[in-house]
């Protein structure tokens, strides 16, 4: 019976390589006719490495044969631990507020791609089993539904079509966050054994070897030698990368792709000039080599725990007065927002500055110092705008302001460039669109989805192309890069017009022309 | 006077008790269950006092469904409007006498009574025009607007067509609120009575429906908590308990990632 149900659910939510379409640009963003389950076959390969499920504390072989009672049991744990999800549960009007807003939504045109029927596959299931009218009225009056395998495989599916950008609860009049319900729902397929894989091979990575793409500590020297040559062939200084420097003033942690993904190694040339030039001793490290956090994409306390404990071990090992965030997006949500309930608190760094800080926060502050001297017109070939990734556009402040997250990153790029110009209001800041990739997406098997979920951004790239010849994409995020710089050929443009905001910043900044802080 | 009748004002109180109880029972529920991180929807206030405005301008102007959706912000908000002018306007047959500004209410709260009805046909219809809206509203989310839609309109027919003896209603609210309760009086017949009916059904349904989202709106994580997570550190109360599980799971698996001591991960991945 156990294998019978495992070859069921698995058939349902069979991974095939599957054609898609790449929509047509108009610059506008049009909301679809529903089509019921457009996007169903669009699934994500299940994770089958028995020694990493093993360490991630998860079922080895597949489904689990009475999958039906370990679900409704981590379910109520959830609901026990995270009033988001047991109240999100509860207080749905289903008014539809949300339904136009999902990037996945006007990318697919499927139904359940709505954040609202999303949520309701798992409020369908929790009426069912957890409230008084669904276990009385049942299906057709309590709008509930019994736990079946067609219903597990539409969980896996979307679910896994969710990147938790949080857009829908920007417009949800009771605040209702599909991201937690998405984290919640992947944690309870974890739970029977039903493992993404892209997301967690790398959870397991980053606890088990250090960092998201599993570099040994010799691999990351190597990286990084590797840049401080290149430094020098492109400036003729001695622009050093220090590793493991004890008694350095700043800790900087940042996406492991920094290290040699293009475009994010443009970025980890500009961060090492702004040190350079500011004159402030930093240090990376190859223990904490990873800023990313996949843990966050579940809702797997530990996994995100443990990731995060690496950066601040480093940061009391070394000494450091300050933690200072490079350019990722859900990693900055992890550091701001949730380090200082993980590991906090975190007296031994210097109060004075944030705790940890932001590339772009730091990167400012030294600018209205005038501690760096930028020459914009070494931008001029490009007009830029900036994607405003969707874990730091609704995530925390910056530099302690509601707005901050908006303003700091484009002001660092307005002292960088003279040619600015933002996208459409409503792809931006609070109802900025997720790049289609985001929170355990990015993988090669999800491309179909990643395709579709980009189109909302693409259009708004597209309008100010049309608009202002804009031909720079700025981004502050390694998946918006990774995901960016596949879209645009995908979409018809070059791959080169996508990159990291200090990548402007390298480019714009005069080396040796002052004395720094 | 039919005695039998006295069946009425127990309802009445069989209700409130199962509507007060549900209610704070529900809230109790959902205070049970901790926050474990801080999670406001970007941007959020940094401060207390701008949390409490924002959720003010959730609760008083339906803030983010402005922002969603101009025509449900406008049709839910006449309805959410209509309605507590329309229970205030009701608030006169509790009270003897009558004070100041619930005559206030009294007077508007004939139009309010319209706007109610109206505005509720609008949604109603709204969820059955838009195929996104449709796709999503189950038996419930139609029962509840036809539920308010035939209150108010058996409301509004006392008014115009069939007046009930007003100073009777008032008679028997006062003796309920007193807590003498007395059979309804005989001049109160069918329109009132199924007015009254539908009312304690909508109040009994309250506590265990999607209208608890008037309690959830004030404690939305998103929205309720404050955007300070750098300066104030916010506490996971179970989050030691959860460390202990991971720490006792690991201990003498050396292959477990338990979390690994610095030392050991250097030994294994060849630090120098």
């Amino acid at each position: 019976m156990g294998t019978e149900v495992e070859k069921n659910v698995e058939e349902l939510i069979k991974w095939e390589k599957i054609k898609y379409e790449v929509p047509d640009l108009t610059g506008m963003v049009e909301t679809p006719k529903i089509e019921e389950f457009a996007s169903r076959k669009y699934t994500s390969q299940l994770f089958k490495n028995k020694d990493a499920l093993q360490r991630l504390g998860y079922p080895i072989e597949g489904l689990i044969p009475d999958w039906k009672t370990k679900f409704l049991e981590k379910f109520d744990e959830i609901l026990r631990k995270y009033r988001s999800v047991k109240l999100f549960m509860d207080i749905c009007v289903r008014c539809g507020a949300c339904a136009d807003k999902c990037h996945f939504f006007l990318g697919t045109k499927d139904a359940l791609n709505m954040p609202v029927a999303r949520a309701e596959l798992m409020r369908r299931v929790y009426r069912r089993y957890f409230t008084t009218p669904g276990k009385v009225f049942g299906k057709s009056l309590g709008a509930a539904e019994e736990l079946s395998e067609e219903l597990l495989a539409l969980w896996y599916i979307y679910f896994y079509q969710c990147s938790e950008c949080r857009r829908c609860s920007v417009f949800c009049p009771y605040g209702i966050d599909t991201a937690e319900i998405t984290m919640a729902a992947r944690e309870i397929l974890n739970s029977v054994g039903l493992v993404q894989k892209y997301m967690h091979e790398i959870i397991d990575k980053a606890q088990y070897i250090g960092n998201n793409l599993g570099m040994i500590p010799d691999a990351v020297r190597n990286s990084i030698e590797f840049v401080e040559s290149d430094l020098k062939d492109q400036t003729g200084m001695d622009i050093k990368i220090p590793l493991d420097v004890k008694g350095a003033e700043v800790l900087f942690v940042t996406p492991s792709a920094d290290f040699f993904a293009s475009p994010h190694i443009e970025s980890l040339y500009g961060y090492a000039k702004v040190f350079h030039q500011a004159g402030i001793s930093w240090t990376m490290s190859t223990y904490a080599s990873e800023g990313g956090n996949f843990g966050l994409f579940s809702s797997n306390y530990n996994h995100v725990k443990i990731i995060n404990k690496r950066i601040w071990d480093a940061a009391r090992e070394l000494g450091v007065k300050r933690v200072v965030g490079g350019e990722c997006g859900h990693m900055w949500r992890v550091l701001s927002s949730y380090s200082n309930t993980l590991w906090g608190p975190f007296d031994f760094l210097d109060p004075k500055h944030p705790i940890p800080q932001h590339i772009c926060e730091f990167t400012l502050d030294l600018i209205n110092k005038g501690a760096l001297k930028l020459d914009k017109s070494a931008n001029d070939a490009f007009t830029v705008t900036f994607h405003d990734s969707c874990q730091v556009a609704r995530g925390m402040e910056m530099g302690g302001s509601a707005h901050g997250q908006y303003e700091i990153p484009r002001a660092v790029i307005k002292a960088c460039v003279n040619k600015y110009v933002d996208m459409p209001e409503n792809t931006i800041k609070e109802k900025t669109f997720c790049c289609g990739a985001g929170q355990g997406l990015l993988g090669d098997d999800m491309l179909p989805i990643r395709v579709k979920g980009a189109m909302p951004r693409m259009q708004a790239v597209k309008a100010v192309k049309d608009s202002h010849d804009v031909n720079f994409l700025a981004l502050i995020c390694a998946i918006c890069k990774a995901q960016m710089s596949k879209m645009f050929p995908t979409y018809g443009y070059p791959m080169e017009e996508v990159g990291g905001i200090h990548q402007l910043v390298g480019r714009a900044i005069v080396l040796g022309a002052k004395e720094g802080v | 006077m039919g005695t039998d009748r006295i069946i009425f004002a127990v309802l009445v109180y069989a209700v409130t008790c199962i509507f007060i109880i549900g209610f704070v029972g529900h809230f109790a529920r959902w205070l049970a269950s901790p926050n474990p991180l801080k999670i406001p929807t970007g941007p959020a206030p940094v401060t207390q006092g701008g949390t409490a405005l924002r959720v003010l301008s959730e609760v008083v102007l339906f803030r983010s469904l402005f922002a969603a959706d101009k025509g449900l912000w406008l049709g839910g908000y006449i309805f959410h409007l209509s309605f507590l002018i329309v229970i205030l306007r009701h608030l006169r047959y509790f009270f003897y006498p009558v004070p100041e500004w619930v005559m206030f209410f009294s007077e508007i709260g004939i139009y309010a009574g319209f706007t109610l009805v109206l505005s509720l046909l609008y949604l109603l219809l709204r969820r059955l025009a838009i195929d996104r809206v449709r796709y999503i509203s189950n038996f419930m989310d139609y029962l509840y607007p036809a539920l308010i839609i035939a209150i108010g309109t058996t409301g509004l027919i006392m008014k115009y067509v069939a007046r009930p003896i007003i100073v009777d209603i008032k008679d028997f609210m006062l003796h309920l609120m007193a807590l003498s309760p007395i059979p309804l009086p005989d001049s109160l017949d069918g329109m009132f009575i199924l007015h009254l009916i539908m009312v304690l059904l909508l109040i009994f349904l309250f506590p265990f429906s999607k209208l608890m989202h008037a309690g959830g709106v004030f404690i939305t994580p998103t929205r309720a908590m404050v955007n300070n997570p750098r300066t104030k550190r916010h506490i996971n109360p179970w989050a030691d308990e959860e460390w202990g599980k991971r720490l006792a799971e690991a201990e003498g698996k050396p292959d477990a990632y338990k979390p690994w001591s610095m030392e050991q991960w250097r030994e294994k991945w060849g630090q120098k």
